[in-house]
């Protein structure tokens, strides 16, 4: 039998029973689409321009950003409009990659359990957000959202606000605007990063979440 | 695109399509010595692996895929800068405002650009099927359609879609989001007026704190108690006269009899009437206690950037015939 079986060793069988060139075959089966539909992206111009009216996050929206990510927000609610005529009547103009040049990370979500909200900014008052958030029946009595009331509470200190802002002018570097001289402009001056502190401490965290919400889509509306 | 990219793609793509055919043509040879059919030579509790070809089914279908990923190349942009026998595209990439959006669309929808915009495709299709209905509607006065049962019922699932998520599915609203069937407004019910309001939106003049203006919550109570009083309820005498001497500073907003910009002033400063018993933000002695004390703003966000003109005048004919009944 042991005959037998050396006269049949094939190619084949080299890599069944070599676990770590299996491994490495694998690998380079699976990169071949990443290598040809995601790395290109990085390097193409209208994926890493700005939308003409894309605004850096103030300090206080960048807070309820963080907010939106720690209460899970992302998992029920996308902020991406898919082109199809179904989105934009009830959303408005689909999602383009110059809006999302300076999200670390990015919030699109994959998953509507509630609507999408990538322009949520301005369709409601901050009152409508507040009602909202508290109770969410109070407002929309069929919804199924949890209420978030302990945002009412919460205290913004405001002690990484700077850091946090300082730590997106260096993710976003390789894409921040360029002045007449070509020089890059960050997305937060030095005044900016000193005054976080201040333009946070003390307001609560719903009102952070709801600056952050109505800061959503606005650069193309 | 840079060439180079292009040509990344394309070499990647292309190469990894022939070499799923190579690997096919080599799994379909018999390298294992033994003849098809026949036994491997090893076997396990009495089962044994025999030499079997690919199916021959599996492998014809394997090889349609690849000679389908071809063709499919060749009419959509999968290659870099090829952009495919169609000149399909799934959208406008790479825009950077509204304007340059629609300058496109206006572009790719002209015959003969070579661009198949499926999305603008779509909305040129629906928009030549629905821009006339709008447009008929459109030319129409409001006080006409409210007698149109199909234009309320359009109008009225564009409120359901868009403004029922504050003013309530049937147009009742909830605290601090008015009532639209009570024939009460803020701002005015007069067609015109809820046009605009629902194009332009509107922002509350905004009542202040009155807290510390009113020398603390003996002052809060006793102007609560005099509001109260204006619109026939019963209250403490005492306060209520302790109230209305200090009712003098509402004035400005809410008239002297308490009226209201609107009906004192014929202004649009979004100061609600008094008198009335209808509550914005609640009727109860603590509501309305609590309005005073920390103030209250309304706001109602603009629509015409979001539904456009024609359907703002549909909705605006629903939300006037909820309390001009025929």
């Amino acid at each position: 039998m042991s005959n037998e079986h050396k006269e049949m060793t094939n190619k084949h069988e080299k890599v069944e029973t070599n676990v770590g060139l299996f491994f490495i075959f694998a690998i380079l089966a699976i990169s071949v689409g990443a290598l040809v539909e995601i790395t290109p992206l990085f390097f193409q111009k209208a994926m890493v321009t700005p939308v003409t009216n894309l605004k850096p996050y103030t300090a206080l929206q960048m807070e309820g950003r963080d907010i939106y990510i720690r209460e899970g927000c992302h998992v029920c609610h996308s902020q991406m409009i898919r082109p199809f005529r179904a989105e934009t009547e009830r959303y408005g103009h689909y999602s383009v990659a110059g809006e999302g040049v300076w999200e670390h990370p990015f919030l699109w979500g994959s998953k509507r359990t509630g609507p999408d909200i990538a322009r949520v900014g301005g369709r409601y008052s901050d009152a409508w957000h507040r009602a909202h958030l508290i109770n969410p029946r109070s407002v929309v009595p069929e919804s199924n959202m949890p209420s978030f009331k302990w945002l009412d509470k919460n205290k913004l200190t405001g002690e990484l606000t700077a850091k946090k802002l300082k730590t997106f002018n260096f993710l976003t570097k390789s894409h921040q605007r360029i002045d007449k001289n070509g020089n890059r402009i960050p997305l937060y001056s030095a005044e900016d990063i000193a005054g976080a502190k201040a333009a946070v401490k003390g307001k609560t965290e719903m009102q952070a979440l709801i600056a952050y919400l109505q800061s959503l889509g606005l650069a193309l509306k | 695109m840079s060439s180079f990219w292009s040509i990344w793609i394309s070499v990647l793509t292309l190469g990894t399509l022939v070499g799923c055919y190579l690997l096919l043509r080599w799994c379909l040879k018999n390298f294992a010595g033994v003849k098809e059919g026949e036994s491997m030579g090893h076997s396990f509790d009495g089962i044994e692996e025999l030499n079997n070809p690919l199916p021959k089914w599996w492998s014809t279908f394997f090889l349609l895929t690849i000679i389908w990923g071809f063709g499919y190349l060749l009419f959509y942009p999968g290659l870099g800068n090829w952009k495919g026998l169609f000149g399909w595209q799934s959208s406008n990439q790479g825009i950077l405002n509204i304007a340059e959006s629609k300058a496109r669309t206006l572009n790719n929808l002209k015959p003969g650009s070579g661009v198949l915009n499926q999305y603008d495709r779509e909305i040129a299709a629906a928009n030549a099927k629905y821009d006339p209905i709008f447009k008929a509607y459109a030319s129409r006065s409001i006080k006409d359609l409210t007698s149109d049962k199909k234009a309320l019922k359009i109008g009225q699932s564009l409120f359901l879609q868009n403004c029922s998520q504050c003013h309530g599915s049937d147009a009742r609203g909830s605290t601090g989001f008015p009532n639209l069937t009570d024939d009460d407004w803020l701002y005015g019910g007069s067609p015109a007026t809820i046009e605009e309001t629902i194009l332009k939106g509107r922002k509350a003049h905004g009542m202040i704190a009155w807290l510390d203006a009113l020398g603390g919550e003996q002052g809060v109570k006793e102007v609560a108690a005099y509001v109260i009083s204006l619109s026939g309820r019963k209250v403490d005498p005492k306060l209520a006269k302790a109230g209305k001497a200090r009712y003098p500073m509402c004035v400005a907003c809410h008239g002297p009899k308490g009226k209201g910009s609107l009906l004192s002033y014929n202004m649009k400063l979004g100061a609600p009437n008094l008198t009335d018993n209808i509550w914005l933000y609640g009727g109860s002695v603590h509501a309305i206690e609590d309005s005073i004390r920390n103030g209250r703003a309304g706001i109602m966000p603009a629509w015409e950037n979001i539904l456009g003109k024609e359907k703002v005048h549909l909705i605006s004919a629903y939300v006037y015939s909820l309390s001009h009944h025929k």
